[in-house]
């Protein structure tokens, strides 16, 4: 009995000390929770969340003092993610802080342009390219269509125009059930 | 030969009826040429062409309209001689029902052709053949419609077997039993080409044994070139990983290519295409397309790329009730959302439909779990697994489930008992995995410009910073030294100067010190065995240098004399008094030592002109001082900050 004790006793301080170096020798870095929480939001940098940009948001957020459903460019499947990764209540998207909307990407009309740089200046992406007095063009691979060049454009000539759908980035739709209306057995 | 092969088995599979008999009763015809041709830009897997041509163009039978762009993209070519009507987006061969840009073009039935170059496929390096497939708009003619230059690179370790698949399993096709049974000769060719090409050490030819007469052209076409092997008909055998299976026994595992074990497959068409575009310089403007279903004589026929569905459909004589086009066959085939979409590469097959020939399917009910499906998969996968995943949008559990192994053969959906579309559950989840990879492409690249924009506002804000402050600095400096030297009489008094203003002079003065040490002291490196003549011209060519610089120096003495004399003017305007008219000063002396260079030789009249010309610049160059000159912005030794 006592050296079924003993033996017990020893195989678990054995192991013990065994996990414990483990613990030691392979410490995984602490997992720097900004990241995973911004390789979630969607990076459209448009400040809608309240905070000056993606990474910003994602501190706020790691940090407690930001609620998951800021984000109107993430939606409901970044809430949801987010919610996933920190274990939290899936909630509406915030009202104040925006409503989703489908991608846009920002356009400027070339001949309204004065070439003041404002826009510029205003992208949080480098998405503008233009010169001083020279007319400026949207790239438009690079837009994240986060609408901030829109507003300090002193001739109002951009406007965000939705992405259509190409046959390329065309996506199958969930198949929907056809529901046949079969009279007699449907009672 | 035949004996000697042992075939192998792949898991899986069903037998579904063939439905093939009709449409290979009679040869294939040549359709004839329509009116129109909507050429589609984006034909292949990768990237659209880009179109070469305008509207209003005239093209000849083809002549390349699109080309390649970038490595995995293709050259799209006008499928007869014509007139280029419109470049926009129309009608495409696609179940989106989107429109897609094409190239339209009115054909003048004339059918002249381009001048066609046959390839001496012997004498071009593979890269120069890859690139004339690319070219000559060669896809996989199997339904993939893969870029056939990219698949003829030799794998990591070479590539050993080169598998040609002629098995069409599919129902209701028999483009490519047609095609061997009347092109035997051009297949194997073109196989030939591709052994070349890969450096191959064999070529299989694996056709279904449900097609005799065309294992029989093929052997009789093959000699001892090819081995012809017959496979077992079972659906889908004709599947690229299924087929190398049968045949080598390799097992392509998941995430590895089968060039990864020295084996690539090809389709029967693309070898033709392949044998058409080196052997004929004839690039890929038509294809055999079974035109089947819901017709009343089903045949096989040679169909330019962009007639038309309608008009290829309306040659087989479809009933009154057909409603709709699939495009491939009753498996794998894409509803078509009209009657008025384009034959593309990819169109191997269009089947007439109709409510009662492929009826709607009957409704889904609940997965009973039954397992047929994971019995049925060919590719081994767990369909029923994939299918949850898919449906609860659990798009990350579906991928580690293998979505992406599925080959979309249908043999999940054609057995399950319950009805359930699998396959369209399959192309749900993955066009969303697609769609969110390039959204994260998107995310990742837009953070990175984001931070590295942040990263450059903040170094311009500290360098406008710095900048500020050292200005300020500087204004401050000078404004403590006009108020500590107002002294009119200061006679360049050195220890009276700010230090600042100092040091710049003396920077100066110690620069143009070097300058004329470094003129001074250079001496005649190598003109010393020169004759006496070369020798004089040197000593003038030095003469005229030395004459600038010394003007520059007078006028720097000047400047720095008008600074000594005695001004009220503060130090700094001063100095940039001093230099404007050092600048001045030189580029006038510049001007007037400037020798008649190369003028001696010319005529009279040509020399007054220079003459003419010259005057005119002096006074142009004169003019402009008499209002105050802009100051030079940069003065040109600055010193460093
Ligand atoms: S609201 Fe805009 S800035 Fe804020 S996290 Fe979402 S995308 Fe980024
Ligand atoms: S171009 Fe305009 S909408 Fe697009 S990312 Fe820049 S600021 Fe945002
Ligand atoms: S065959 Fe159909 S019902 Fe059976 S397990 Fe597969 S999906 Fe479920
Ligand atoms: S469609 Fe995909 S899952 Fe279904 S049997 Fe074919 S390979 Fe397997």
């Amino acid at each position: 009995m006592l050296s079924a004790l003993l033996v017990m006793t020893g195989i678990a301080l054995a192991i013990g000390a065994a996990l414990g170096y483990a613990a030691v020798r392979f410490r995984v870095e602490g997992d720097p929770l900004v990241e995973k929480i911004d390789a979630i939001l969607p990076q459209t940098q448009c400040g809608q969340c309240g905070y000056p940009g993606c990474k910003p948001y994602a501190q706020a957020i790691a940090g407690g003092e930001a609620e998951i459903n800021q984000c109107p460019p993430g939606g409901e499947e970044g809430i949801r993610k987010l919610a996933d990764l920190l274990g939290r209540e899936v909630k509406p998207l915030s009202e104040e802080h925006g409503v989703e909307k489908p991608k846009a990407v920002a356009v400027i009309d070339e001949q309204t342009c004065i070439g003041c740089t404002l826009c510029i200046q205003a992208c949080p992406v480098d998405a503008i390219v233009g010169a001083a007095k020279q007319m400026h063009t949207v790239v438009e691979k690079l837009c994240t269509g986060c609408e901030l060049c829109v507003a300090p454009c002193p001739v109002d000539c951009i406007s965000m125009v939705t992405q259509a759908e190409t046959v390329q980035t065309w996506k199958w739709r969930y198949p929907v059930v056809p529901l046949r209306v079969e009279g007699k057995r449907a009672a | 030969m035949r004996a000697l092969r042992k075939l192998f088995s792949f898991n899986g599979g069903v037998k579904p009826a063939p439905h093939k008999a009709a449409s290979i009763a009679e040869p294939i015809a040549i359709a004839p040429l329509p009116e129109r041709l909507m050429v589609p830009l984006w034909q292949s897997t990768g990237a659209a062409a880009l179109p070469l041509v305008q509207a209003g163009d005239r093209v000849l039978k083809g002549q390349r309209i699109g080309a390649a762009d970038g490595g995995l993209s293709v050259a799209v070519h006008a499928p007869s001689s014509g007139t280029v009507l419109e470049i926009g987006p129309q009608p495409m061969a696609h179940p989106s029902g989107l429109l897609a840009p094409a190239i339209v073009l009115a054909t003048d039935g004339e059918e002249r052709w381009t001048e066609l170059e046959p390839v001496n496929v012997g004498g071009t390096p593979p890269d120069a053949l890859r690139d004339i497939l690319r070219d000559a708009g060669i896809v996989g003619l199997g339904g993939a419609v893969f870029p056939s230059h990219q698949k003829l690179r030799p794998g990591a370790h070479g590539t050993r077997t080169l598998i040609i698949n002629g098995a069409e399993c599919e129902p209701f096709i028999t483009c490519d039993d047609m095609l061997m049974r009347e092109r035997a000769a051009g297949v194997l060719r073109g196989a030939m080409l591709m052994k070349h090409i890969l450096q191959a050490r064999e070529i299989l030819i694996g056709i279904e044994d449900n097609k005799p007469e065309a294992l029989a052209a093929m052997r009789a076409a093959a000699g001892s070139e090819a081995e012809v092997v017959a496979v077992p008909t079972r659906y889908p055998a004709g599947g690229a990983k299924q087929l190398i299976r049968v045949l080598t026994g390799i097992e392509v595992p998941h995430g590895r290519r089968s060039t990864d074990y020295g084996v690539q497959c090809f389709n029967v068409g693309t070898a033709f295409a392949i044998h058409q575009a080196l052997d004929h310089g004839q690039p890929l403007i038509s294809r055999l397309v079974t035109v089947a279903g819901n017709v009343a004589r089903p045949r096989n026929y040679e169909v330019l790329i962009g007639t038309a569905m309608r008009e290829v459909v309306a040659l087989a004589g479809p009933r009154p009730d057909t409603n709709r086009y699939i495009m491939g066959g009753p498996m794998m085939g894409l509803p078509m959302p009209g009657f008025d979409v384009p034959v593309v590469k990819a169109t191997n097959a269009i089947l007439a439909g109709s409510p009662t020939l492929f009826p709607p399917a009957p409704p889904e009910q609940p997965c009973i779990r039954c397992g047929d499906c994971a019995r049925a998969c060919p590719a081994d996968l767990q369909p029923l697994e994939l299918y949850w995943f898919s449906r609860a949008r659990n798009f990350g559990k579906a991928q580690e489930y293998h979505l992406f192994d599925c080959i979309e053969c249908g043999c999940c959906a054609y057995v399950c008992p319950a009805h359930i579309p699998l396959v369209d559950y399959y192309r749900y989840a993955k066009s969303e995995v697609w769609a969110r990879e390039r959204e994260k492409e998107a995310a990742d690249a837009a953070r990175q410009r984001f931070e590295f924009r942040n990263f450059r506002q903040e170094r311009e804000d500290s360098e406008k910073a710095a900048k500020l402050a050292a200005r300020n600095a500087a204004a401050a400096a000078a404004a403590r030294a006009a108020a500590d030297s107002p002294a009119p009489s200061a006679t360049a008094a050195e220890p009276a100067e700010p230090a600042a203003e100092g040091q710049k002079k003396a920077l100066i003065a110690a620069a143009l010190a070097r300058a004329q040490a470094q003129q001074a002291a250079a001496p005649p490196r190598n003109t010393d065995d020169l004759s006496a003549e070369t020798q004089a011209e040197i000593a003038a060519i030095e003469a005229r240098r030395q004459e600038p610089a010394t003007t520059a120096n007078i006028a720097g003495g000047d400047a720095t004399g008008t600074s000594a004399t005695p001004t009220a003017m503060p130090a700094a305007a001063d100095k940039k008094k001093a230099l404007i008219a050092a600048a001045l000063a030189r580029a006038q002396a510049q001007q007037a030592a400037a020798p008649p260079r190369n003028t001696d030789k010319l005529s009279a009249e040509t020399q007054a002109e220079i003459a003419a010309i010259e005057a005119r610049r002096q006074q142009a160059a004169r003019l402009p001082p008499e209002p105050a000159p802009e100051p030079p912005r940069e003065p040109p030794l600055e010193p460093p900050k």
